[in-house]
């Protein structure tokens, strides 16, 4: 079978753009098995833009390789779970099928352009290859195209520069590079995985801004996987909190930055600098993420959670459904919520 | 770029003279009675010895005369002479001789290494941890421990005397097939070098975040490797193999030694052993040039294969 490429109408009725279903991907390797991703389950509707945040080795960007079928495997092994696409299941589809689900339905963008793009090829070229590799394109057809997507994430004098290389380009104009190659086939679904980390801070906000306005335009769904919680309130429209490979918060944005319900959320929010609080030291969350070989018993932030009680070392915590579709897998989600309002 | 190609070009001719100094003075400065060891055992009458103190301008000593003597020497190669050698014999027209036999050497070689080590290299990076790849590591690994000194007899004896597959020696004026086996054994060196290189670089090619990328467009996997991989990865085995050419042109002393191949490095030996200063000298000064320009050309090679590589 083939995957339909209509819009989001093709998707089963009730059914979402894209789910993940109790995802657990691990690592092997030699020093033993890593479990990356631990039961992550999460969806995305079309249109909509989802944020994937957590601290690096959160698995954020594994869950993302994985929805694309680019782990490297071996180390890397699905060990159970689904991920529909239009109500299909990706995983039991055959490599060539899942080929075709790559760039046309679903497209990625990495986080640094410099590496992630071919450093021998003219960025023109590389655009036009998939055109010509995906779309049949001739050689001409392609330049054209490759020039007018160029245009389309806004480098200035597309056309004088389609023939140089990555290096010369800067990092805002690379990165452009990257999504303009991306949207080439006019993907559903635009994975960007964190696009502005290799960038500076004033790069950072125009490569947000055109993502978003991209994503309009072409009325694509989007994750954007980020560790930075500034990027993320503008542009999402829900927030995915991952920690240890597990999805701990699961909020829209608004009631997320107004109450968060986990306390590793309520850690990444307070350790924000506030312009409006001086004086103030900035708080930080304790001791470090774990080590994905030996994840501690129970809830796996426990060592780390200033909450913490025997119940959350002895067992794991499930999804607390909050109301408004706001889940929160911590033993204590109504207290650390109550508490973050009344602050 | 054409500045550099100059500027280059210049330090050639810096580097030029310098070595053919150095190589000059250390064959003549050395030398006892230059006259006696021409003469080899044999008694010097008077009149000779006037000759050739008249010939070479052996009368000047010391320092002055070992300058003396070198510029002239530089005078006379400037103008395409390279002299005679000790045996009497215009020393170009030895080389004339022993080029086109050492250049068919080396290019046999360098597709020994080519066809059979970038080959393997390609397919043990690609099948990492493979048993070819693994393979290919031993044999490799075996091939690099063992000295030509060793190897080219070790092949000669075996397959050219004692299973006939070869002509044991290629003796003057020699034919493709007589250098098939010295090509052979010359190019087992380049060969493995190229394999280990190759292997590392597409290995390392294959983990790079340019293929997951390529991945993500959704390209199939041959012309993930073919295009994107081996493109990058072959730049430093061409590199290689560029400055590998400009070695074996220079002449194989030991393997053309062995299957007495009548090349630049077997007249080069033969100088070496006979004390022949000025063909020793002669072929050294040739050599110099051969290996800058292939430098040359292989950096140049470099900066087309690589476009990151722009020189000023």
């Amino acid at each position: 079978m083939t995957i339909n490429p209509t819009p989001a109408s093709a998707t089963p009725e009730g059914g979402h753009l894209l789910e993940l279903r109790d995802l657990h991907v691990e690592f092997r390797t030699n020093e033993g098995v890593a479990r990356v991703i631990n039961g992550v389950s999460y969806h995305l509707d079309a249109g909509e833009t989802l944020a994937v945040l957590g601290e690096s080795g959160s698995g954020k960007s594994v869950t993302a390789q994985a929805i694309m079928g680019i782990l490297d495997t071996p180390p890397a092994f699905v060990r159970s779970g689904q991920i529909l696409y239009q109500g299909q299941d990706l995983l039991t589809r055959s490599e060539e099928q899942r080929r075709q689900v790559r760039g046309k339905e679903i497209a990625m963008i990495f986080q640094d352009a410099l590496s992630a793009l071919n450093p021998v090829f003219p960025v023109g070229w590389q655009i036009g290859e998939t055109l010509r590799q995906r779309a049949g394109m001739s050689r001409g057809d392609a330049r054209r195209r490759a020039v007018e997507l160029m245009d389309l994430v806004k480098i200035p004098g597309a056309a004088k520069r389609i023939g140089d290389y990555p290096h010369q380009f800067s990092g805002g104009m690379r990165q452009r590079v990257m999504i303009a190659m991306a949207l080439a086939l006019d993907p559903k679904v635009l994975i960007a995985d964190e696009p502005t980390t290799a960038l500076d801070v004033t790069v950072q906000a125009q490569i947000m801004d055109l993502l978003a306005d991209l994503r309009r335009e072409l009325n694509m769904a989007m994750i954007l996987i980020t560790h930075d919680l500034g990027v993320v309130a503008g542009v999402a429209d829900r927030i995915a909190v991952m920690y240890a490979g597990r999805i701990v918060e699961h909020a829209d944005v608004r009631s997320l930055y107004k109450a968060p319900a986990h306390p590793y959320t309520k850690g990444l929010l307070e350790s924000i600098p506030r312009l409006d609080v001086r004086g103030q030291e900035l708080s930080t969350i304790k001791g470090l993420p774990p080590n994905l070989m030996r994840i501690p018993s129970g809830c796996p932030f426990h060592p780390r959670c200033p909450y913490v009680q025997q119940v959350c070392v002895d067992e794991v915590p499930h999804d607390l459904v909050l109301g408004d579709g706001r889940t929160s897998a911590c033993h204590f989600a109504q207290e650390v919520r109550d508490d973050s309002v009344a602050r | 770029m054409f500045r550099y190609i100059l500027r280059r070009l210049l330090q050639m001719v810096l580097a030029f003279f310098g070595t053919t100094l150095i190589v000059y003075a250390l064959t003549f400065a050395g030398q006892g009675d230059p006259i006696q060891a021409l003469a080899g055992e044999r008694p010097v009458t008077p009149a000779q010895r006037a000759y050739l103190t008249e010939k070479y301008h052996l009368d000047a000593t010391g320092v002055g005369g070992f300058f003396y003597r070198y510029f002239d020497y530089v005078k006379n190669l400037l103008q395409g002479n390279l002299g005679e050698s000790l045996t009497g014999r215009n020393i170009g027209d030895i080389l004339q001789q022993a080029w086109p036999v050492t250049v068919r050497l080396a290019l046999i070689a360098l597709a020994v290494a080519i066809i059979f080590g970038v080959t393997a290299g390609v397919l043990a990076g690609i099948r990492r941890a493979s048993i070819f790849d693994n393979s290919t590591l031993v044999l490799t690994l075996l091939v690099l421990g063992i000295p030509t000194i060793v190897l080219a007899p070790l092949a000669q004896y075996f397959l050219g005397v004692k299973w006939q597959l070869f002509p044991p020696t290629a003796g003057s004026d020699p034919t493709f097939y007589a250098l098939l086996l010295p090509g052979i054994v010359l190019g087992s060196l380049s060969l493995a070098t190229a394999l280990r290189l190759t292997r590392a670089s597409v290995a390392e090619n294959l983990r790079a975040d340019y293929v997951r990328t390529a991945r993500s467009k959704g390209l199939v996997k041959r012309r993930i490797v073919v295009v994107h991989v081996l493109r990058n990865s072959l730049i430093p085995v061409v590199t290689f193999l560029g400055v590998e050419l400009g070695n074996l042109m220079s002449g194989a002393i030991i393997t053309e030694g062995v299957f007495n191949i009548p090349g630049v490095g077997f007249n080069l030996f033969r100088g070496i052993r006979t004390e022949d200063g000025p063909l020793v000298v002669g072929i050294v000064s040739v050599l110099v040039v051969v290996y800058l320009v292939s430098n040359l050309v292989v950096d140049v090679l470099y900066a087309v294969l690589d476009p990151r590589i722009r020189y000023e």
